[in-house]
């Protein structure tokens, strides 16, 4: 019923969630029923390939929420993405026992190969699936937490708040890096088995995980356009607009900014959760900066500020990347590029900008 | 022994810890009829003496005139009002009780200033009622704020805020489109919201017509009384309409104070208008 009311008056949202809603049952049976060969068969990679997409999607809600209501245009949302990433990863690495090619019980095959003898602390608990999706949250939800209850204070704003972002994010990169991070280093984690028993080979698991990071997605984009509609969201707003405005009236602005900035990032951790079980592996790529800057773009391709429109620029951006780094890998980045100045230029509102004009001549 | 009691006194429920009380709870004293004191603030950026040892002593319930040339430190005064500038020295207090130099800005307008400033500043997105929901007075922190519901009492109040400042067709609009002199007053209606007991109000009628003008004065009168109202302005005649008491700033103090008849009739007031 409250979720009824929530979307009452939200037509892109009740569009964006039915499109999802049908795409989670109906990709799974063209997969399970159809045979293979069959023209509308839909192969297990490409139900994985989708379910890294949502799990983007779902990133990309949360940079919105941070950039398009509260203002903060975060380069560094890619950090706790992959902050997310790594604790599932973690445990996923746990689940692996005795099966890693050095037959450790205990500890993961980068560890034997370091010549290390005991686990490191901070991997306690990460054999306990429970402990890890808390710190799926925690991770990130802390590290933001901590960088912007100094930030906000020190009243950093616009451009000096976005390159620290991204520094921060750059940061981490390098430290994940190092082997001595106890976290795989250059090679990150992989060679996962199982996930809470399931074999992350087998098809049944694939589309599970599909299914789920699509009700992950559904889930976060209710929770956050709850947020939205709040007067907590319309206070994100006004610090957006009229920063001072907003103080001299009584709120307590970086308390509102760290509350929605913290959330944002443990959204954008349950992302990257989602997202490393489907594509078998978390390396410190995933903190370079470019990624982060990335998700920016995917956000201003679909439009900010409307939370589906996020979503809608990842899976649009994402579908054209997997197509073009197939078809003419060198043009990637520069596609990227272009794409952005094109947006920033022609569709200050995005795809869906451009959709709601169109909507209001016809 | 001593720590079981400790903790006894920890858990006992009709106690609230400090950091959960609320600085609405904070009332201020105005037993003595004034409602605010600045005494010997000096400000200066980079060497500039934006504010040399004032001295202004507002009346509970009064409504002051503010004026003096351009750069004179009217703005300025208004910032260390509000907690937006720190002074060098001196002291500032809201009624006999409240620092204001120990508050931060949200606290010193939930403990009762409310502030327009020079620029017209509204919520150009958020539509005329949802400015004004915004600024009532009420619990502002994250968690009230995120479940908090409009009742039945405070729709009135936004509607009778809506009627002052006349702006009830506007209502649904985006304070975005508002003229320039609709945005003044929806930033008075803003502070009416906050139910302050100070207001400072930073050049209202900039940029309003005649007939605008004429209404903002009328708006301004009503408030003393059960306001107090602290109006900065350059426009001369309007002052005129409103004032009862003058205060000319010059150069970062007070130069005169009075009447308008004997404020312009001042020699050294003259000298200062005349000189520019
Ligand atoms: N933040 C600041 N940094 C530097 N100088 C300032 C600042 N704020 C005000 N000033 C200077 O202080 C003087 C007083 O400014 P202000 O209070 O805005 O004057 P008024 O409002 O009376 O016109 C001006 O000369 C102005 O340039
Ligand atoms: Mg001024």
């Amino acid at each position: 019923m409250r979720i009824i009311n929530l979307i009452k008056h939200d037509r892109g949202g009740q569009l964006f969630l039915s499109v999802l809603a049908l795409a989670t049952v109906l990709i799974p049976l063209l997969n399970l029923l159809l045979p293979e060969g069959h023209p509308l068969h839909i192969s297990t990679y490409t139900v994985t390939l989708l379910g890294k997409y949502l799990a983007f999607a779902l990133l990309a809600i949360a940079v919105d929420l941070a950039w398009g209501y509260l203002g903060i245009l975060s380069l560094g949302h890619g950090a706790f993405f992959a902050l997310g990433g790594y604790a599932m990863g973690m445990y996923l690495m746990r689940q692996i026992g005795d099966r890693g090619v050095y037959g450790d019980p205990l500890l993961p095959d980068f560890m034997v190969f370091l010549n290390w003898d005991a686990l490191p602390w901070f991997w306690y608990g990460f054999d306990m699936f429970w402990f890890a999706i808390l710190m799926v949250m925690v991770a990130p939800g802390l590290l933001a937490f901590v960088f912007g209850w100094l930030a906000f204070r020190s009243r950093v704003t616009g451009v000096y708040l976005s390159i620290m972002t991204q520094a921060l994010t750059y940061a981490l990169m390098l430290a994940f890096f190092r082997n001595e991070m106890g976290f795989g280093g250059n090679n990150g984690l992989t060679d996962f088995k199982e996930l809470l028993g399931f074999n992350l080979q087998a098809d049944s698991t694939r589309i599970g995980l599909f299914i789920v990071t699509a009700l992950m997605l559904a889930l976060g984009y209710i929770i956050c356009r709850a947020i939205v509609t709040s007067r907590l969201g319309r206070v994100a707003v006004a610090v957006r607009d009229a920063e001072d405005r907003t103080r001299f009236i009584g709120y307590r602005v970086e308390h509102v900014k760290l509350a929605i900035f913290t959330f944002s990032a443990v959204l954008a951790g349950i992302a990257g959760a989602l997202y490393v079980p489907q594509v078998g592996i978390i390396n410190p790529g995933e903190f370079s900066p470019l990624n982060s800057i990335e998700m920016v773009i995917w956000v201003a391709v679909g439009g900010r500020g409307t939370l589906y429109g996020a979503a809608v620029g990842a899976l649009m951006v994402n579908y054209g990347k997997t197509y073009l780094t197939g078809a003419l890998p060198e043009v990637w980045l520069f596609a990227l590029g272009a794409l952005f100045v094109l947006v920033t230029i022609l569709l200050p509102k995005g795809v869906i900008g451009l959709m709601k004009r169109k909507e209001a001549q016809s | 022994m001593n720590s079981l009691d400790n903790l006894r006194e920890v858990m006992r429920r009709d106690r609230v810890f400090d950091f959960m009380l609320q600085t609405t709870g904070l009332e201020v004293d105005l037993s003595h009829g004034t409602i605010l004191y600045l005494e010997d603030i000096s400000v200066s950026f980079d060497g500039f003496k934006a504010i040399n040892d004032l001295n202004l002593y507002i009346d509970a319930g009064e409504l002051r005139c503010i004026i003096g040339p351009n750069g004179a430190g009217k703005t300025t005064m208004m910032d260390i009002i509000t907690g937006k500038t720190r002074p060098d020295k001196g002291s500032a207090f809201f009624g006999q009780n409240i620092n204001l130099m120990q508050l931060s800005e949200p606290e010193i307008a939930q403990a009762g200033i409310g502030r327009k400033f020079q620029k017209p500043t509204v919520f150009e997105s958020h539509t005329v009622f949802e400015n004004l929901e915004l600024s009532m007075a009420g619990d502002k922190r994250i968690w009230p704020t995120l479940t908090a519901q409009l009742n039945g009492i405070q729709r009135d109040k936004i509607d009778e805020v809506l009627e002052i400042i006349a702006l009830q067709e506007q209502r649904n609009l985006y304070a975005g489109a508002l003229s320039h002199g609709q945005k003044q007053w929806l930033e008075i209606g803003m502070l009416l919201m906050q139910s302050p007991k100070l207001l400072l109000v930073d050049e209202p009628v900039a940029g309003m017509t005649h007939q605008e003008m004429d209404r903002t004065a009328e708006l301004l009168t009503s408030l003393a009384g059960t306001h107090t109202v602290v109006v900065v302005e350059h426009d001369m005649d309007f002052v005129r309409s409103i004032a009862r008491k003058v205060t000319v700033l010059h150069q970062g103090s007070v130069l005169a104070e009075g009447s308008m008849d004997e404020v312009q009739a001042d020699p050294r007031v003259i000298e200062v208008y005349l000189g520019e």
